[in-house]
């Protein structure tokens, strides 16, 4: 643990959330609480519904029962609920999802300038800093698809942070790079941890789990399994469903 | 036989001016709407969606020369003089904004997903992630097509000519009948659509070309 987090006061929460597609049961009575500045690491077998849990907390997803509470506020479906809520919360895709047509720059200058209305001087200014900070400022005047994926996914880093969100999620963010690749993106979500970031981490990194979390989330059929502390998760999982998929992840590590 | 002097190329050249005209007038008015029905045949309103969905449908189903009467008789038929000029700049507006829409909306639902979860994931509105995201990207896909109907457009102003307007195929039957000489002008005319339309389409599948490579 690189900080605690134990004093601080709760950012998100999610009460008994339920989301079916259709007659699937994708999120069966999620309750999760999480403070400012702490690192949560979700993982759990694909299909368990981890990326859908993260995808409901900026309003990608919508849930059918249930609340979810960000920074105070309750996302009702109201368009105002989802951008107050959005403008807070910065997002980072497993397939980065840059925008292709703008050069490196223009992709983290976009929604600061459309959202909080910051000036194309200052937004740039804004953008430099946060290239700079993931190690990429050299490649601003490129096209997203003149970079590496790993490149890319640090560009898409420096995006959300443009934004100056207080929660940062991140979906799969190294399951689509070359392995030589994951090192560096998970190199900066370290450096963000260190700072302070509160962030939800949806990621079968288990190296990068045990360095930065504060908590451990096995999910399995659209439920939390186990919650644990990472020393706790590794050394001793409770439930059997948490060994079997510890088994078969470390087994490649 | 008459013979094929300075007048008789100057006539043609005044059909030609039309058919650019109307090609061009089509051109910009179905963009405009085309954008429109593109986006509301896209949008979230059930309602929106069917009506241009059925407005698609009418003028794809239909012959443009069918579209061509009923704008300019029909409209007639209300009591509203209108000119043929713009009877048939409403026609080809009509006509073209039902292709380009279809066109564009399959275009915008071929941009993927992920980059309107990420316009939205970053608090965008529909505004800026259509005009910013979406719609650039878009374009960029849709340019063969677009180009390829832009051809069709052009040659399809020669059925102008039946409200009365003369233009490069009516011009060409003028000169054909004052003549004598049918192959000798109806080669001119052919040869004039071809200089128009032949760049377009190489432009169209030169692009088609660069995209398929950049997409690998």
């Amino acid at each position: 643990m690189l900080n605690s987090a134990k004093d601080q006061p709760t950012l998100i929460s999610l009460e008994d959330v339920q989301k079916w597609y259709g007659t699937f049961h994708a999120l069966k009575s999620i309750s999760l609480s999480v403070r400012k500045g702490e690192k949560i690491v979700l993982c759990g077998p694909s299909g368990s519904g981890k990326s859908t849990l993260i995808r409901c907390i900026n309003a990608l997803e919508t849930i059918e029962e249930g609340k979810i509470v960000v920074e105070g506020q309750v996302l009702d479906g109201s368009t105002k609920s989802i951008d107050a809520v959005r403008r807070e919360v910065g997002m980072v895709f497993q397939s980065f999802n840059l925008f292709p047509h703008i050069t490196v720059l223009q992709n983290c200058t976009l929604a600061p300038m459309r959202v909080r209305g910051t000036s194309h001087a200052d937004a740039e200014r804004l953008a430099r800093k946060y290239l700079e900070r993931v190690r990429i400022l050299d490649q601003a005047d490129k096209y997203p698809a003149q970079l590496s994926g790993g490149q890319q996914q640090r560009v898409a880093i420096a995006r959300a942070l443009c934004m100056e969100p207080k929660v940062m999620l991140f979906d799969e963010p190294t399951s689509a790079l070359d392995p030589e690749m994951v090192k560096e993106v998970l190199d900066t979500m370290i450096g963000l941890a260190r700072d302070g970031m509160t962030m939800i981490c949806v990621t079968h990194e288990m190296g990068f789990a045990r360095q930065v979390a504060d908590r451990v989330i096995f999910m399995d059929s659209g439920e939390i399994v186990e919650e644990a502390e990472p020393e706790v998760f590794f050394q001793s999982p409770e439930h059997q469903r948490t060994k079997t998929f510890l088994g078969e992840i470390l087994a490649h590590h | 036989m008459g013979p094929i002097g300075e007048d008789q190329f100057f006539f043609l050249m005044q059909g030609l001016k039309w058919t650019v005209l109307l090609a061009i007038v089509g051109f910009i008015g179905g963009g405009i709407f085309g954008i429109l029905i593109a986006l509301l045949r896209t949008s979230k309103n059930k309602v929106a969606r069917t009506i241009t969905a059925g407005y698609i449908g009418v003028f794809q189903g239909t012959p443009l020369l069918m579209q061509l009467f009923v704008v300019y008789y029909g409209v007639a038929l209300l009591g509203i003089d209108v000119n043929a000029w713009i009877a048939v700049a409403v026609a080809f507006t009509l006509h073209a904004s039902a292709f380009l829409g279809e066109i564009w909306r399959g275009s915008i639902e071929a941009v993927p997903k992920g980059q309107t979860e990420a316009a939205n994931a970053l608090g965008l509105h529909y505004v800026s992630r259509m005009k910013d995201v979406i719609l650039p990207q878009a374009l960029k896909i849709s340019m063969p097509a677009t180009i390829g109907f832009l051809v069709q457009l052009t040659k399809g102003t020669s059925l102008a000519a039946i409200v009365g307007f003369i233009e490069l195929t009516r011009a060409g039957q003028i000169i054909s009948n004052q003549t004598y000489r049918p192959l000798l002008v109806f080669g001119i005319v052919g040869a004039i659509y071809f200089i128009i339309c032949w760049p377009l389409s190489h432009a169209g599948s030169g692009l088609e070309k660069r995209m398929a490579k950049a997409a690998r």
